[in-house]
């Protein structure tokens, strides 16, 4: 294992350290438990968002605290959920009187821990709302899985739900909001190489020099299929058709494409994607009307990338528009 | 079979045999986790388990209920991942149920164990079979009935979780991370089955005594 770390046990809190230096204007840190928070909350009346999860998917959440996107995130140990005396925290560092959101990502580990925190914080008498995020088309939705995982479509859900909270709507229309977005987005990607936990030291599955994996998570679990390494435009052309058949997204309809690395990937691969996404949904007479290229929601150094669409009208769209201020989003 | 009687030190002692062995099987729970998970399970059980050790130390008096409340405790807040909330729950539930209580008889013993079980399959709604903890935790539970009962009972129980764990090979995962990989998790052992076989080998090897 080569990282440029100081020491395996204290990635995640001198990682913290590093951001609180970095990013004071825009966030505070609340070191035990670990909360990133942002730095004028609670903002009186506003809906609170808070989310969290593993570490290891930077800039997500972290990267997203601040004006117009989350209240505060959660990290946990690297690819391993927060745990609910965070989440509660958090909670309480936001709530300012309007409630709190929580945007979880449907992993059962962040499930369950969010799930006992917002038990916490309801008997705290801070009212919460939680929505699950689960628009990763690579895991069949069935009683007999933990259903989709949540990926890509978080990183949107935490940007158009902070502008909402921003204009001072509702906790109930916030969610509300945020159901919207995840049911109209769709995500799957594909890994070229693992990844290694500065905990394991060893990476999270073997794959041959010609080989890919098509349906990853974000954790460094392996993939749905094992394959042959194809040409950019081929894998494209299987993630998307996953994709665009899922919802399904049909000609006419405007959306945001979020083209992803998965944290060691090239931005010149990206953007070969970003061209044969752009190719693939023309021809279908789908309009890609707001993007992102670069890495989001990532894997410690994995190659690869994921690709997410959401289903856009005129009020997502405004609200994607409206100002943001975090270290990793910023517009306006 | 002579009468089971566990004592509040009992407890103590089993929780940091428990420990140990999660310590000492952390490399394997690790590699068992990063065949059909994430590869944390070892890691995050022994932080875990570690500070529960702590917590133990630091709870004064002999009632079982506390201290199986502290333990837990412990967990939901520094294990993480799935094993936190579900651990933690077993622990707490075991807990609530020997409330006030310094001593368990065998009865006492099973309506505890049984009443964590019952808290781990609400909080993460699995069914025997799903490739789960479960699969380890309720036949130790079921194996807790019949003759001779006393300590023979609490080998009973260590020896089905066992099966119970070995039983989860060719199982393909439908709960947690493992289910992601569909038919790509048979043939695989469960690491969440493999702690919870360690949590009744070492509760028998210690409360039998």
């Amino acid at each position: 294992m080569k990282k440029l770390i100081n020491d395996p046990d204290a990635v995640v809190s001198e990682a913290l350290e590093g951001m609180e230096a970095a990013h004071g204007d825009v966030l505070r840190i609340i070191h035990d438990p670990k909360v990133i928070v942002r730095a004028d909350a609670p903002v009186s009346g506003k809906v609170g968002l808070v989310s969290g999860g593993g570490s290891g998917h930077e800039p997500m959440h972290g990267g997203f605290v601040g004006k117009g996107m989350l209240s505060a995130a959660c990290p946990g140990e690297v690819f391993t959920s927060p745990t609910p005396d965070q989440m509660f925290e958090a909670a309480k560092a936001v709530d300012g009187g309007a409630g709190v959101l929580f945007i979880v990502k449907n992993y059962t580990g962040d499930v369950l821990n969010f799930e006992m925190a917002a038990d916490m914080a309801s008997a705290e008498g801070i009212q919460v709302e939680s929505v699950v995020t689960n628009d990763d088309v690579a895991v069949q939705d069935s009683l007999y899985t933990a259903g989709r995982r949540g990926v890509g479509i978080t990183v949107i859900a935490e940007k158009i739900c902070g502008a909402a909270a921003e204009e001072g709507k509702s906790l109930a229309e916030v969610a509300e909001i945020c159901r919207t977005v995840n049911a109209q987005g769709r995500s799957m990607g594909m890994a070229l190489t693992p990844c290694t936990t500065p905990a394991s030291g060893s990476p999270s599955f073997e794959l041959g020099e010609n080989e890919m994996e098509i349906g990853i998570g974000i954790h460094g679990e392996p993939g749905r299929y094992r394959e042959p390494l194809a040409p950019a435009s081929s894998i494209v052309e299987r993630l998307a058709t996953a994709i665009v058949e899922d919802l399904p997204y049909q000609e006419g309809d405007r959306v945001l494409a979020m083209v992803n690395g998965m944290g060691g990937t090239p931005l010149i691969e990206l953007y070969i994607v970003y061209r044969e996404l752009d190719k693939f949904l023309r021809e279908r007479g789908i309009t890609i009307e707001r993007r992102l290229v670069g890495d989001y929601i990532t894997s410690l150094e994995m190659a690869g990338c994921s690709i997410t669409l959401l289903k856009l009208d005129d009020e997502l769209t405004r609200l994607w528009d409206a100002p943001v201020d975090t270290p990793a989003l910023r517009w306006g | 079979m002579s009468d089971l009687t566990i004592t509040a030190g009992d407890i103590r002692a089993w929780i940091a045999d428990y420990a140990g062995a999660i310590a000492e099987h952390r490399t394997e729970l690790v590699q068992l986790d990063t065949a059909i998970g994430d590869g944390d399970h070892g890691t995050n059980m022994d932080r875990g388990m570690r500070a529960a050790v702590e917590k133990l130390e630091a709870t004064e008096g002999d009632d079982i209920g506390a201290l199986l409340k502290a333990v837990g405790m412990a967990l939901v807040s520094k294990v993480g991942g799935a094993a936190g909330p579900l651990y933690g729950t077993l622990f707490m539930q075991m807990g609530a149920k020997a409330a006030g209580r310094s001593e368990l008889d065998l009865a006492g013993w099973k309506e505890a164990l049984a009443a964590g079980v019952q808290g781990v399959q609400a909080r993460g709604r699995a069914e025997p079979g799903d490739k789960t903890m479960v699969d380890a935790l309720l036949p130790a539970v079921q194996a807790l009935d019949g003759e001779p009962g006393g300590a023979e009972a609490l080998k009973r129980s260590a020896e089905a979780a066992r099966e119970g764990m070995l039983a989860t090979t060719p199982m393909e995962a439908r709960k947690g991370r493992a289910s992601y990989l569909g038919p790509r998790s048979i043939g695989h052992q469960d690491p969440g089955a493999t702690s919870s076989h360690l949590l009744l080998q070492t509760a028998a090897a210690r409360l039998a005594a």
